[in-house]
């Protein structure tokens, strides 16, 4: 039984139904499919799917709680903002960028990699819990080439069997296979950012994405077209069957096996354990009628996003709730999150054009990355990449104006006629280590419409990942004066997060991986230590948040899931790793 | 529950673009949002229905369905400072923003469908974000009683709308700052970061809300609107893209 249908729950539907399972999934959301929800005809509609919400998770009666540190009262997260939940089939998976990236090597050994190389201090520092996977980049790699082939990703491979190629990105780790598609055409802006990357020294590349830089059949059959950079991919859905989505590239072969069953509207409030709590009988959900059942089950896949699947365990007893002030426990530790800025980039004389893009069009520099570089006297560990991106020119959200430029009245309207063809963005994408304070659990108070506490999220940016953040913000505005505009503007990562503004859905941590169930939630499999029928899919096992899209290292972990599952698992049913 | 409206196929393929959806929308009794469709068993075929679309809700009708006649007189006195009429590109108002206000309060953003407006309600820090108990319609309407009863009471007019311009723009920077204080549990801050956002949603949004009359706000930046296909520019680094601007309407000119 999968609970949730977005990526990893249409990936173990399509793994656990090939193995001859009979699979269910429940999804709390509404059915959705491009000609009817995102036709080419109203896609493009900035309002309603970015400003209305109307692909996304709707807060009004189920939201969660957040605040800033343990000394403040959480307060509900009232309307979408800093983050933007998906719902329905597909999830998130419906309208996100298509960014597709893997984590470096080191970033799988946060703990014990920087100790080795910059001492014990500086994984402790800033009260950091930062640990390492229990999985490695290895045994990682022929499950994010599934993902690959799956999504028909798009770019240039910079390590192929540990060959440094020309073109890609030099410091990946190495992979099995060339990207299944070429790199998508690259539009000025991007173009002149990896111009001007390259004459400093760096070594600039085609961002991997999951829009099609040609038409492409995947692994299952799934047919896709090329993308007609029409910039609207984050926040909508893909009209032209151009972005991998779960719609686009599974569910056309998953939806006709006779031992696959989804349910929409269906809403799991709990999974129900037998007396001794050692394993898991089903779930009981409510559908959007209110009636409630019980749906048995021998296994139960957690494949909701982060923040409910990490709710589910707390509301179901499943392993011990971390308690911040001793450190005990494991679920909902290490919430971490993405430490975001940008720079902003005016010409004159040069027209971006920024309504030709792409979720993922850019070029990107990844010398600033993990441990791409030399960290020794920085006080932090991290980094980002540095992306010259154009994800499209949508003109609510994404006019930039010229430092104190003020935000309405003549000035502003001046400004916005003036700079909107012939301005750029250069996006930092920076990690997030966890630490001691930063963690989720039920609150107190609030509750949402089916009477179950909210999840309460309390997080902020730590000392380390603002001195990453600073760090890269000045290396981005290196290559953007490189750039020869007539000005920049520095968009810093200052102050407390925020619930709003817009900053990125990439949530992680809370039930996290490990190699023992003293430091974890999940093994390696993504199997609960305590209770083996269960399985907790997605970003919620990243111990912490390394300065990459989390997708395909989410995606890859559910292969990896699904392999031991297969290959293990049914024939003996208990724990994959000894605790 | 969502209402998918009846499209007829002939109308999606006019000119590329769904012309005449938002006719056909108008209609129907479309649902903002995704609770509360039936739930569903999907087994052995994707459950697609040839002729349907969750075409957009556009906007309807004229004249104001939500403002009473003082609270226009406001909203059409600030919309004209926060985007102001030259010579460069329309003004707010003349753009119809006051007209996309209106329907968007009178609808489901106005009624605060994807807020969550449980209590309790303290006031919270600036990081928390929204905290009122006001729908968006409701604190649209306590504000602008609120502020022309500060005008009234501080600024020696009877209300905004009757200020001078300059004055008009230190009291929205007043509210902007927080530093004016409004009576009435109305946090000015937080109104009028609301405000701001709906008033740019209404110049740059696509003519079917009821906003961005003629594509103005679209033609003064450069935006060609809801074009679908750009590939053969991609490449073409630095020309101008001469495509005039495109609403889900088409535009004027269009036999559809």
């Amino acid at each position: 039984m999968l609970v949730g249908f977005g990526w990893t729950g249409a990936i173990m539907g399509q793994q656990l139904c090939d193995a001859g399972l009979n699979v269910v999934a429940f999804e709390r959301g509404p059915w959705r499919d491009t000609p009817t929800d995102f036709a080419t005809g109203f896609a493009q509609d900035e309002l309603r799917y970015m400003w209305r919400h109307h692909l996304f998770q709707n807060v009004s009666d189920d939201t969660l709680t957040i605040r800033n540190n343990v000394n403040q009262e959480a307060l509900p997260m009232r309307h979408l903002g800093s983050f933007l939940l998906g719902t329905g089939v597909g999830s998130g998976g419906v309208h996100w960028n298509g960014q597709i990236w893997r984590f470096l090597p080191t970033d799988f050994l946060t703990k014990s990699h920087n100790e080795k190389r910059y001492g014990k201090k500086t994984v402790s520092a800033y009260d950091m819990t930062v640990q390492d996977w229990g999985v490695t980049y290895e045994e990682l790699e022929p499950h994010y080439d599934q993902f690959d082939q799956l999504c028909g990703t798009s770019g240039k491979a910079g390590n192929l069997h540990g060959q440094i190629q020309a073109g890609g990105n030099p410091f990946e780790g190495p992979r099995s296979n060339e990207y299944p598609n070429p790199p998508m055409l690259q539009t000025y802006g991007p173009t002149l950012f990896g111009k001007a990357a390259a004459e400093l020294g760096r070594h600039p590349f085609p961002h991997p994405t999951g829009n099609m830089s040609q038409a492409y059949t995947n692994p299952l059959g799934a047919q896709m077209g090329a993308c007609t950079y029409c910039g609207f991919c984050e926040k909508f859905g893909c009209g032209n069957y151009s972005k991998a989505s779960p719609q686009t590239t599974v569910l056309p072969y998953l939806l006709q096996k006779s031992n696959f069953t989804l349910k929409t509207e269906c809403e799991v409030l709990r999974v129900e354990l037998t007396a001794d709590k050692k394993r898991a009988t089903g779930v009981t959900f409510v559908n959007s009628a209110g009636e409630e059942f019980f749906q048995p089950a021998e296994m139960v896949i957690l494949s909701a996003y982060v923040l409910q699947n990490v709710r589910l365990l707390l509301l179901s007893g499943i392993g011990k709730p971390y308690d911040p002030k001793t450190g005990e426990g494991v679920v909902g530790k290490n919430y971490a999150y993405q430490t975001m800025s940008s720079v902003n980039v005016f010409f004159d004389d040069k027209l971006m054009n920024p309504f030709i893009g792409a979720g993922a069009l850019a070029t990107v520099i990844d010398d600033f990355n993990g441990d791409n570089f030399d960290h020794g006297g920085l006080g932090f560990i991290g980094g980002a990449y540095i992306a010259g991106m154009v994800t499209g020119g949508r003109p609510i959200e994404m006019i930039y104006t010229p430092q104190n430029t003020p935000a309405w009245g003549l000035e502003w309207k001046h400004a916005a006629a003036k700079n909107y063809l012939r301005s750029f963005s250069l996006s930092i994408h920076g990690s997030c280590m966890s630490a001691r304070g930063n963690y989720l659990d039920l609150d107190p108070t609030y509750r949402d419409i089916h009477g179950r506490p909210m999840l309460r999220m309390t997080f902020d940016f730590t000392e380390n990942d603002h001195k990453m953040s600073d760090y890269l913000t000045d290396r981005a505005a290196e290559v953007a004066k490189a750039m020869n505009p007539r000005e920049i503007k520095l968009n810093r990562r200052t102050g407390s997060w925020s619930v709003t503004p817009y900053q990125t859905t990439h949530n992680t941590g809370g039930a996290i991986m490990g190699d023992n169930p003293k430091n974890s939630v999940v093994n390696k499999y993504l199997q609960t230590w305590d209770v083996p029928n269960v399985f907790s899919m997605g970003a919620g096992a990243f111990p912490q948040n390394a300065g990459y899209n989390p997708t395909a290292t989410l995606a890859a972990l559910a292969y990896m899931s699904a392999d031991a599952i297969k290959s293990q698992y049914l024939k003996s049913p208990g724990p994959l790793v000894r605790g | 529950m969502v209402t998918k409206v009846n499209l007829r196929r002939r109308q999606l393929l006019v000119g590329g673009v769904a012309a005449g959806i938002a006719g056909t929308a108008a209609a129907a009794a479309v649902h903002d949002g995704e609770l509360g469709a039936p739930p569903q068993t999907i087994r052995g075929a994707v459950p697609w229905k040839e002729g349907t679309a969750d075409a957009p809700p556009g906007a309807t009708g004229s004249g104001y369905t939500y403002f009473t006649p003082v609270e226009a007189t406001f909203i059409e006195a600030a919309v004209a400072r926060l985007i102001p009429n030259d010579e460069v590109g329309p003004g707010g108002v003349e753009a119809n923003v006051p007209f996309f206000l209106d329907r968007q309060l009178a609808g489901p953003f106005g009624r605060g469908d994807h807020y969550y407006l449980g209590g309790p309600w303290p006031k919270g820090t600036p990081e928390q974000g929204y905290q009122s108990r006001f729908s968006p319609a409701q604190l649209y309407r306590a504000a602008i009683a609120a502020i022309d009863q500060y005008v009234g009471a501080n600024l020696g007019a009877a209300t905004f709308a009757k200020l001078a311009a300059a004055d008009q723009d230190k009291l929205l920077k007043g509210l902007e700052s927080g530093e004016v204080k409004l009576d009435g549990g109305v946090d000015a801050k937080s109104f009028f970061a609301m405000f701001l956002q709906n008033t740019k949603e209404g110049y740059f949004s696509d003519p079917i809300y009821g906003g961005n009359k003629d594509m103005g706000a679209w033609k003064m930046i450069g935006f060609p609107g809801a074009h679908y296909n750009y590939k053969d520019w991609v490449t073409r680094h630095g020309e101008r893209v001469p495509f005039p601007p495109v609403g889900f309407k088409g535009r004027p000119g269009w036999e559809t």
